[in-house]
């Protein structure tokens, strides 16, 4: 089958070796543009969350190239993402394609329909030992992608010459990208870790430290969240995001995980809001404990587990004595807002920081 | 010659130009309207404060904030480019020492800043919408035939102001027509107007926040009587009105060019002089096809030479300026 799957970060590498090793030919959907927002917002309801509609202007230009079918995973609790395979379904039909949409739900909360699922992308004549080694090879390189992805967000904020890193990080995914077994993955990372770290650095330069939270779409692709990690990484700001997709499948898909995080938030928030509201909470106060000096908060639009962690955060805020910022995101593609209001956290950042010593205003400036 | 720091605020509706002397008072000071046209507005600007002190002030520093302060920066030659946040916060503090939550509302934007001890501590944007804003209480203005200047005047002579819906704009604007077309008072719909645009603000940006007095209330729309008043009403005391209230960005950033200035040793501006209001400007913008983020570039030439590309992620043209 040609299949296609929501295209989000860096994760594309995986599913296309995963998918084409289980005899599939992966559809990639092109990285969301404006053209995919284009698509994506004129067939999805109005009041639907940027992600959904992404998501669907993708599937869009996924068909054009020729997919017919879509993998996707599911929502936890109450959100509307839950809905939204079942939705994209229908209003694909509506347009006239008739497109099968996988939905793999968290196996932990049901391996009985996990597994019905997953048996449609399995071929019959892959056997249970080949197929555990071709998710271990995906499970690998989605490893290498997220450490390496970590380690260059250690380097570029400290990088001498601008842009240097985002360079070479994306040469050390075509070398992950081309390599196919888990010897040729594990040289590509010990590569790509050696052209990082040969990047030359400011080792003295004092960096303000921002954790990134929120929805799990918005939070990992940079099309709809402006680059924000990048942005404040230019910024001088070591930015640390709370989700990477490797954690989140372990956490959610192989063990129940996330339970410091939860553990966290419950002085605040002790139900499932649905999506990744209460990760929210509890993410912002483990920052506070590592002594980040600043969160910034990424939500949809309108996404109300987002918003109500939202209402509860200036109580962790002020108890902690950690500011946080909240993006609200949506279609608009311009810069200038997000930048605007980056800069400004990071400058009240900088002022708490040097309360003490004189401080001055002017200390640091991006022309 | 006497030394001058200029301050540029180039924003969605206004550009303002402030030039402070050594004592940081205030010697001269532009507003004008920037017609979706920053970069005239900015040389119009320069024209204005050049035929007013030219010849007797010698700018030392320049610094530019509002949404086009890198564009400004550029066009200028700027020794400090800031957000308008900060660039606020700071004029706030030199005019009304121990302020403790400034109200911002402009044409396109209205924030609150609260601080404590003279530091920014929280801050917050409208985002998704522009309710409460300038621009929107223009509109109503034009839609009702009654000059913006007017518009407070009337407000204050409202005796029974009426309720409108203040969550959304576009259901305000419904909800006033609906108001005046059921036969009330032009006054009364205009103070109703203004009691929703603060209330919709205080419970939008300043949501969550603690206010705490005293009050500063800064930008176009503190002109407006109306809006001060339902303010007043709102918080239980009155909001402080400083005298540059409408250039506080400006203000604000040539406070900070002044020290910039002062802190370095042997520091020289960049600034291209008031001749930058003569000089030939073009903008244009191209879509990188380098990789697939598909940036939107902009250059700026000055004079047929190019001076700056900005607007891409990775450096590969901003790196060539």
């Amino acid at each position: 089958m040609r299949i296609t799957f929501p295209y989000m970060g860096h994760s594309h590498w995986v599913f296309r070796q995963l998918l084409s090793e289980l005899g599939h030919e992966p559809i990639v959907p092109p990285s969301p543009t404006k053209r995919t927002l284009d698509y994506g917002t004129r067939y999805s309801p109005e009041f639907a969350c940027i992600p959904f509609k992404v998501l669907l202007g993708s599937y869009l230009e996924a068909i054009e190239l020729g997919a017919e079918a879509v993998v996707t995973t599911g929502g936890v609790g109450p959100c509307r993402a839950g809905y939204y395979a079942p939705l994209h379904q229908r209003i694909l039909a509506d347009l006239g394609y008739e497109i099968d949409i996988i939905v793999l739900e968290p196996p932990l909360r049901n391996m009985k329909e996990f597994y019905r699922q997953l048996r449609k992308l399995i071929p019959p004549g892959i056997g249970i030992g080949n197929l555990l080694c071709i998710l271990h090879r995906a499970w690998v390189k989605l490893n290498a992608i997220d450490h390496l992805e970590r380690l260059s967000h250690q380097i570029r904020p400290r990088e001498l010459e601008r842009g240097r890193t985002t360079r070479v990080f994306r040469k050390c995914l075509e070398l992950i990208g081309a390599a196919r077994t888990v010897s040729e993955i594990n040289v590509a990372r010990e590569e790509g870790v050696r052209l990082l770290t040969e990047i030359p650095i400011d080792r003295e330069k004092e960096l303000l430290k921002i954790g990134i939270i929120g929805e799990i779409y918005v939070v990992l692709e940079p099309f709809i969240n402006h680059n924000v990690q990048i942005l404040l990484e230019g910024m001088g700001v070591l930015a640390d995001r709370s989700i990477y997709l490797a954690d989140w499948v372990r956490g959610n898909a192989l063990v129940p995980g996330e339970k410091d995080i939860k553990r966290a938030a419950r002085p605040y928030l002790k139900e499932l809001v649905g999506g990744h509201g209460l990760n929210s909470i509890g993410e912002t106060v483990l920052y506070a404990r590592r002594g980040f000096d600043g969160v910034v908060q990424l939500a949809p639009f309108a996404c109300i587990p987002e918003i109500v962690a939202k209402s509860i955060i200036p109580s962790v805020s002020r108890k902690l004595g950690i500011p946080v910022l909240t993006l609200f995101l949506d279609e608009q593609t311009g810069e200038a807002g997000i930048k605007t209001r980056l800069e400004a956290f990071v400058d009240l950042l900088l002022q708490k920081k040097r309360k003490g010593a004189g401080a001055q205003w002017n200390q640091v400036t991006w022309a | 010659m006497e030394s001058g720091y200029l301050g540029i605020d180039v924003g969605s509706v206004s550009t303002n130009l402030v030039v402070i002397g050594s004592e940081a008072d205030v010697l001269a000071s532009v507003y004008i309207r920037t017609q979706g046209n920053p970069i005239g507005a900015i040389q119009r600007g320069l024209i204005m404060v050049a035929e007013e002190l030219a010849d007797r002030v010698e700018i030392k520093a320049v610094g530019t904030t509002g949404s086009a302060r890198n564009l400004a920066g550029v066009v200028v030659g700027a020794d400090l480019v800031k957000n308008e946040i900060t660039a606020h916060a700071v004029a706030s503090i030199h005019s009304v020492p121990g302020v403790k939550t400034i109200f911002e509302i402009g044409g396109q934007d209205s924030k609150i800043i609260i601080l404590r001890d003279g530091i920014v501590t929280d801050f917050a944007m409208n985002t998704v919408c522009a309710a409460g804003t300038g621009s929107f209480l223009e509109h109503q203005a034009t839609r009702l035939g009654i000059p913006i200047e007017k518009f407070g005047e009337l407000a204050l002579a409202a005796k029974n102001p009426v309720r409108i819906a203040g969550r959304c704009t576009v259901f305000a604007e419904s909800d006033m027509i609906h108001k005046q077309q059921t036969g009330h008072r032009v006054e009364d719909i205009i103070a109703g107007l203004c009691e929703a645009l603060v209330r919709n603000y205080l419970n939008n940006v300043g949501k969550g926040k603690e206010l705490l007095p005293p009050f500063v209330f800064q930008g176009g729309v503190a002109a407006n009587a109306g809006i001060r008043a339902a303010f007043t009403k709102a918080l239980g005391t009155e909001a402080i009105v400083p005298e540059h209230y409408m250039v506080m960005g400006a203000l604000g950033v040539a406070l900070l060019a002044k020290e910039e200035a002062e802190s370095r040793h042997g520091f020289a501006t960049a600034f291209r002089g008031f001749a930058a209001g003569k000089l030939q400007y073009q903008v244009g913008s191209f879509e990188c096809e380098g990789c697939p983020n598909r940036c939107e570039v902009v250059n700026l030439r000055m004079e047929g030479k190019t001076l700056a590309y900005w607007g891409d992620r990775c450096g590969k043209w901003s790196n060539l300026s």
